[in-house]
């Protein structure tokens, strides 16, 4: 069973290899439409990617309103 | 203006189809939504209403006979819990088949649907029901368990909440299960009958922050739109709506509800919204029209792109030839069948079957519009509001003219009003669309609809060929790509008790007026303290602040403005005023980004 810490820290990887940025630059309290400049579609996808690594369903529902990497994780986090 | 505005895109390479060839109900016949869906119900029985998918599982499957048959139980619980003809319910939910078996029982007791945004905040939420006075609340479980736990629930006063979608032994907050209530109903109920001009639903077009705009829309104003609409845009019974937009707009109301309905077609929702699930659902459900935002649209542009870029130089060559032939022979009009023998992969990557695209919400490039209807997807531009029902102008075809909004819908008058020299001016409409009033406010309804006529605040000008084209807005609001409204009155209360003097939020374009529809941004001009400076821990505030917004109602900077604004006798900013005055001194320039 990860840790939070373990996930945010999965959750920082994905993101920056799935929108090339360097790993360093992302801080768990970032705001991830913000430090990642994406829209809301492409958050969508990183949604995907997460569920693919994590081996978890997350409803649009549980991820309405969330715009940073931590609160992310801790979703994810739940259903682990 | 205080209409909500958004562009709808509609798709009609004028269908070969009639729709009275077809059996489309002769809605002018009917006096309410309730009436023309009953008649639906029956006529067409056997035929398949309602797709429902989840993540690719298809999970639920009803015809026209079991859509009524549950409606008709859930109108039988609601009448015999006291819901009296012309009580308003309220509906809370994403796009499912729960949505319009719900709004069709409401109709059928002869209630008022109030439908609300799902993606509000709860404490909105329950601003809004308060506001509307709904006596019933259908909402999903996870979206009351959310609205449970915000401050403002004491002020909940509705007789029933019935929710769905709740796991086995969750705690339902005082709420019964939607199917629970409807499987106890026992009898027919009984149907009843409202008029054209009774209310058929309010629709909130801003106000969640501020001044509520309910907009209140009569049974004539849809039944009209729907006349108007599928004269030019038929459905028939074997069309797949694809609804993705919300069914609480105005637009997927309209086109992924009403429309079909009326016509014997089928609605496909998808219970989740990724690109993925989305283009897999084209050719699982053979998808003949879809409703979709611009965001989405480019979206789908990119990838195609990406694709087309992909191809070896050969085929990329040969896939040019043919696109530039199909451009060639649909220049007059869209042939979808000739373009799907030219183009076979790119259509077949869309089901094949795909007639049309709508796009709605917000405004589209024309660039965008052109490279869909090269690859002979027509995609129209048209241009409507929730006040005035969902379209005001749509592009015929004839020819594709991406750079307007079409024409008028018949039965829809157009003027522009005080044009300039250039012919741009207020665009102004006149129709049996245009809503009643808005809920309990008369002056706000008396500043939007004069003499008649709906002020829509944007700005616009008609061309020779009585096409319409928009030159930006009047009124302080910006739309996003999104298809979101976003009104800088609605998302003050985030800012309240920031130490300044006071401020205010401005959509920059109604600071410094720019002819564009696009790239809109917000942004809070700050009157500091004498001798106050915008230092760090005030912008860490802001920014902070900011963060709590979703993120598409965030504001992009802030302006410092040194002089009091100027008030109204009970305090009120004179928004206008001090827009002129800080249009006038500074430039956008002074925006400071956050």
């Amino acid at each position: 069973m990860r840790s939070l810490d373990q996930t945010i820290d999965e959750v920082l990887n994905l993101a920056a290899v799935h929108f090339k940025v360097a790993r360093v630059e992302l801080r768990p309290g970032d705001d991830f439409f913000k430090k990642l400049g994406i829209d809301s579609l492409q958050a969508l996808e990183l949604l995907t990617r997460l569920e693919q690594h994590f081996r978890v369903e997350l409803p649009d529902y549980e991820v309405q309103g969330v715009s940073d990497f931590k609160t992310l994780a801790e979703r994810i986090q739940a259903r682990l | 203006m205080q209409a909500e505005a958004f562009l709808v895109s509609f798709p009609i390479y004028i269908a070969e189809e009639k729709a009275g060839q077809r059996g489309m109900l002769e809605l002018k016949e009917y006096e309410s939504l309730g009436a023309a869906l009953r008649e639906a119900v029956e006529r067409w029985a056997g035929e398949v209403c309602l797709i429902e998918d989840d993540r690719g599982r298809e999970k639920l499957r009803l015809t026209y006979k079991e859509f009524g048959e549950t409606g008709r139980r859930l109108a039988r619980g609601l009448e015999d819990s006291g819901f009296a003809a012309g009580d308003r319910a309220a509906i809370i939910m994403t796009n499912q088949s729960k949505w319009l078996i719900s709004a069709y029982a409401i109709f059928y007791a002869g209630g008022v649907v109030v439908p609300l945004d799902y993606k509000l905040t709860p404490g909105e939420q329950l601003a809004l029901l308060a506001h509307s006075k709904a006596r019933v609340l259908v909402v999903e479980w996870h979206l009351w368990r959310a609205m449970t736990q915000a401050e403002n629930l004491s002020g909940l006063d509705v007789n029933t909440v019935l929710v769905t979608d709740a796991p086995a032994n969750a705690d339902l907050y005082g709420a019964r299960r939607w199917v629970e209530f409807a499987a106890a109903a026992k009898g027919e109920p009984e149907f009843r009958a409202r008029r054209r001009a009774d209310a058929a639903c309010i629709i909130y077009s801003s106000g969640t922050g501020g001044r509520p705009k309910g907009c209140v829309m009569t049974h004539e104003n849809y039944l009209e739109q729907c006349v108007a609409l599928t004269s030019l845009y038929p459905f028939w019974p074997g069309v797949r709506y694809l609804s993705i937009l919300p069914t609480n707009h105005a637009i997927d109301f309209m086109v992924g509800f009403i429309g079909p309905f009326t016509c014997g077609a089928a609605v496909v929702h998808l219970r989740t919204l990724r690109p993925e699930f989305v283009r897999e659902a084209f050719p699982k459900y053979k998808i003949t029209y879809m409703t979709l935002v611009p965001l989405v649209l480019k979206n789908l542009q990119k990838g195609l792109q990406e694709r087309f870029d992909e191809l070896p130089a050969g085929k990329r060559m040969a896939f040019h030839a043919l696109r530039a032939l199909n451009k060639l022979l649909t220049r007059r009009r869209p042939n979808v069948a000739l373009s799907r023998r030219l183009l076979p992969q790119v259509h077949a990557a869309f089901g094949g079957e795909l007639r049309a695209l709508f796009v709605g919400g917000a405004f589209t490039e024309p660039a965008t519009l052109q490279f869909f209807y090269d690859l002979g997807i027509p995609v129209a531009n048209a241009y409507g509001l929730t006040e005035a029902g969902t379209a005001v102008s749509l592009n015929d075809f004839k020819p594709f003219r991406p750079d307007t909004v079409g024409r008028p819908l018949p039965g829809m008058e157009v003027r522009i009003v005080k044009p300039g020299p250039d012919g741009i001016g207020e665009v102004a409409v006149r129709s049996k669309t245009v809503m009643s009033h808005y809920l309990d406010d008369p002056e706000l309804t008396a500043e939007t609809i004069v003499d008649g006529w709906l002020m829509t605040g944007d700005l616009g000008r008609m061309d020779r060929s009585g096409h319409l084209q928009l030159f930006g807005r009047k009124k302080n609001m910006i739309v996003t790509e999104e298809g979101k409204n976003i009104y800088p009155e609605d998302i003050e209360t985030v800012f309240e008790g920031l130490p300044v003097k006071e401020f205010c939020v401005f959509a920059a374009n109604y600071l410094w007026p720019k002819r564009t529809m696009t790239g809109e941004q917000l942004v809070i001009v700050l009157h500091t303290e004498a001798g106050q400076a915008v230092r760090e821990p005030l912008r860490a505030e802001l920014a902070e602040r900011n963060r709590r917004l979703l993120n598409y109602k965030r504001i992009h900077g802030y302006v410092v403005w040194e002089e009091d604004f100027p008030r109204t006798a009970s305090l009120k900013i004179k928004r206008a005023v001090l827009a002129e005055q800080i249009g006038r001194r500074l430039g956008r320039e002074a925006v400071v980004a956050l």
